[in-house]
């Protein structure tokens, strides 16, 4: 795929209800910008992402998702992002295999604390997979509808 | 399909100003399914409320989107509304165009464009969200409070005045904590446990408080309303029932070895011992590691001279059991280890000591009965150098990042009371800035230097080297008057950072509450929810959630003292619905959700299940809807797809995730 000059990255967030989204309500009330181009959605834990959401974001076009949790030990349900963190070293090795490149994911812990943590990930991570261009390697098995 | 409505929020210009919410209800009503879309400048007043009420009559809404500030602050707003007006609170979903798209992007197409996709990912699940009845459960009257400081102490106090049955939890052989080690107290310089002890007789003598001294919590299971909570009850070896505190066993121990824990370590205590005088219980403990008769079998000193037959070689830990139905965290603070602050030379010098310390020894109950006087040679010191910020408001990683709040108060204090007590002794501070907001508090230290001449220097303090002739010579930079200090001094007090109590981390890991990146516990809400933790049922009393003084801690104890009575006051409490849920088709009685459930919610039975005409008896995951707590481990695990998590569906989620992605 041909990179335009204004072409943007589309990037999902997956962040869990108790520490990453609500760091990332402290970067919006701190006032810490980052790219437009991350939409965040919520989910109750990290461990509730399933592999196949990543897959198919990917496959509906992304290119980049960033999963966030609470720290290792921080889980609100005490093991989730245990879970969360075992499942996609699995997950990205593979996709790194397949050719989505190891830059376009990424599990970061942000707690609500962390809104500058949260925005600088967000920065960083915008950064990297605008480097690395439109994702083409699961867009081209991307349904045609 | 549904029939969504739409509302955007302007947020007066908090959302406006960024992102054209106009534009924002054109393109919703593009979207499937949205038959109304409005804005209004403020969704969540009483007149924003009126429309979406309305829009749910006049369309017939199934569905509602609100695009506004996070969930966190007003999802429970909108569920309300939806309620009140017919509208199962689970069909409303929140586009947070607020915190996560006008707060931080300036450009206002490139935010237009973003709130737009975030109110499509939100049409999208709304489609697909499940009308959910939440259940009830009922509530445990009884309140447990971890900690037994000042914090602790009033939590307790308040919420057994209201009717209510409170424990109190203490590690330490005696409530008090902290402030029962301090002399006198600022602005109003009256003493520490005169006005404490009288507020620990109470909480002992009240009818509806139990004290668990000498004991840790170390285990919780459960929510709000319905925790389990095992204590474990450190062993006394001293029979609390049968001892009259008489204090023989204390004057006839030879071991005299162990280091004072109250005094700081300046002194040494006996192997059985009362940490202060004013302890409550005035019951001993035995320190298991400095007894003779514990460690060699020989001794029982203590055993002889008992009169009452109180001590109990024998006694072991005992794990104790309890209900309750809400859970305090008092757990308080410590000082900060000095060991990376080498320039301060704290660990080569006795004379150079923290202020917690100096508290001790200006108290008569302390290691030099109250007397000012240097720990190595016993001298009155006729040069005093404070150093404030030791630790504070530090940008690297040797301390904290935060002001400790109460140093630049109590040094003021401590200067003051030096002078007083002795004016021939010439005192110093080193300060980065003096920071006093509050009651009476800048009229105190302008007293401190105005009428006790306090020598105050703006600037830093480098070095603190210890001279042969045993003073301290004290390299700092006066910065107003821009030029070097070398200053003799006798004595050095480090105002310490104050850090929470080391062992909050075990105790909010086992709560499941959060903890910032210094240790403190977090609030559900900064500003509109400072004492209650994000976990439902947890709450925050006093320095574990961040620095403060004793009357603002007094002040959070009563305030979260009024949440656990208002939640204690409730017989039955809602519980989450957002549970998992097992198809009974798909699943094949694997186990591995069971396995991954961090609260014992599944179990199995065998059930008749109708599969395509073949009816057949089959294992099937059951949950159970009361502990579940809806993280969602299980749904991902399952193998056959079968566990789903109300709320949080993977259709919902997929449906998102395709929004986002279109």
């Amino acid at each position: 795929m041909p990179v335009t000059e204004n072409w943007k990255p589309k990037i999902v967030a997956f962040c869990c209800n108790w520490c990453s989204y609500a760091g990332a309500d402290l970067a919006g009330s701190s006032r810490l910008a980052y790219p437009a181009d991350v939409k965040i959605i919520k989910v109750p834990c990290s461990c509730r992402v399933n592999p196949m959401f990543i897959l198919r974001a990917f496959e509906k076009g992304a290119d980049g998702v960033i999963l966030c949790g609470c720290h290792p030990g921080d889980c609100h349900y005490s093991t989730g992002n245990y879970y969360a963190r075992r499942r996609m070293t699995l997950l990205f090795s593979m996709l790194d295999y397949l050719g989505v490149e190891e830059g376009r994911t990424r599990v970061e812990w942000v707690s609500a604390a962390e809104g500058v943590k949260f925005s600088e990930t967000m920065n960083s991570f915008v950064e990297k997979v605008r480097a690395l261009g439109p994702n083409v390697r699961l867009g081209d098995l991307r349904c045609k509808n | 399909m549904r029939r969504i409505g739409v509302f955007v929020c302007h947020c007066g210009s908090n959302i406006a100003a960024t992102v054209d919410v106009k534009k924002v209800v054109e393109m919703a009503l593009k979207e499937q399914g949205v038959v109304h879309a409005e804005d209004y400048p403020y969704m969540c007043s009483e007149a924003g409320q009126v429309k979406i009420a309305e829009a749910i009559k006049e369309h017939k809404l199934e569905g509602i989107v609100v695009c506004s500030c996070s969930p966190r602050m007003h999802e429970a707003t909108f569920r309300k509304c939806a309620e009140r007006n017919g509208l199962n609170p689970y069909l409303v979903e929140i586009a947070n165009i607020r915190e996560h798209c006008s707060w931080i992007h300036k450009d206002m197409a490139e935010a237009t464009e973003k709130a737009v996709i975030l109110m499509r990912a939100a049409v999208a699940k709304v489609h697909l969200n499940a009308p959910l009845q939440a259940g009830e459960s009922a509530v445990t009257k009884k309140a447990l409070v971890i900690g037994g400081g000042i914090a602790g102490i009033q939590t307790a106090i308040d919420i057994a005045d209201a009717g209510y049955k409170v424990d109190i939890v203490e590690k330490e052989p005696s409530i008090g904590g902290r402030m029962s080690q301090l002399d006198k107290t600022f602005p109003t310089l009256d003493c520490s446990a005169c006005i404490l002890t009288p507020k620990m007789v109470e909480a002992a003598a009240h009818e509806n408080i139990t004290i668990h001294t000498w004991s840790e919590v170390e285990k919780v299971s459960g929510f709000v309303g319905n925790f389990t909570v095992d204590i474990r009850k450190k062993a006394r070896y001293v029979n609390m029932d049968k001892c009259t505190g008489c204090g023989v066993c204390q004057e006839k121990c030879p071991s005299k070895k162990p280091l004072n824990e109250f005094n700081r370590g300046l002194n040494t205590r006996s192997a059985i011992y009362t940490p202060f005088a004013q302890a409550i219980p005035n019951v001993p403990v035995i320190d298991a590691n400095a007894c003779i008769k514990l460690n060699t079998g020989k001794c029982g000193i203590c055993e002889k001279f008992c009169q009452v037959g109180a001590i109990d070689y024998t006694q072991k830990d005992e794990i104790i059991t309890e209900q309750y139905g809400a859970i305090v965290v008092a757990t308080g603070f410590d000082t900060i280890k000095l060991d990376k602050y080498g320039e301060y030379a704290y660990n080569e010098s006795k004379d150079v000591i923290t202020s917690l310390e100096l508290e001790r020894i200006m108290n008569a109950a302390g290691p030099t009965k109250g007397h000012l006087e240097r720990l190595s040679d016993g001298k009155a010191p006729k040069e005093i150098v404070f150093i404030q910020c030791v630790g504070s408001r530090c940008s690297d990683d040797r301390g904290k990042p935060y002001c400790s709040k109460i140093c630049c108060m109590y040094t003021a204090k401590h200067a003051m009371l030096i002078r007083d007590k002795y004016p021939d002794t010439n005192v110093t501070v080193f300060y980065i800035d003096v920071r006093t907001p509050g009651k009476n508090f800048d009229e105190f230290y302008r007293r401190a230097v105005e009428d006790y001449g306090v020598n105050y220097v703006k600037g830093q303090v480098g070095k603190v080297a210890p001279q042969p002739d045993g003073s301290l010579m004290v390299h700092g930079v006066d910065l107003l008057e821009n030029k070097q200090i070398v200053k003799k001094a006798d004595m050095v007090v480090l105002a310490t950072a104050i850090e929470p109590n080391p062992d909050v981390r075990k105790i909010a890991t086992m709560l499941t509450a959060s903890i910032d990146t210094n240790n403190f516990l977090t609030e559900a809400h900064p500003k509109l929810r400072p004492v209650e933790s994000p976990t439902a049922g947890v709450f925050l009393s006093g320095v574990c959630q961040g620095p403060k003084d004793i009357p603002e801690t007094v002040a959070q104890a009563g305030a979260a003292a009024v949440k656990v009575i208002g939640l204690l006051a409730k017989d039955k409490l809602k519980t989450n619905p957002c549970t998992a849920k097992a198809d009974e088709l798909r699943c094949n009685g694997c186990s591995q959700c069971a396995n991954v459930c961090p609260y014992g919610a599944i179990s199995y039975e065998t059930k008749q299940v109708n599969d395509h005409g073949i009816r057949e008896d089959r294992r099937i995951a059951v949950v159970n809807s009361a502990l579940c707590q809806g993280c969602g481990a299980c749904t991902v695990t399952c193998p056959s797809g079968a566990m789903d998590l109300q709320g949080f569906s993977n259709r919902q989620i997929i449906a998102e995730v395709d929004a986002i992605c279109r």
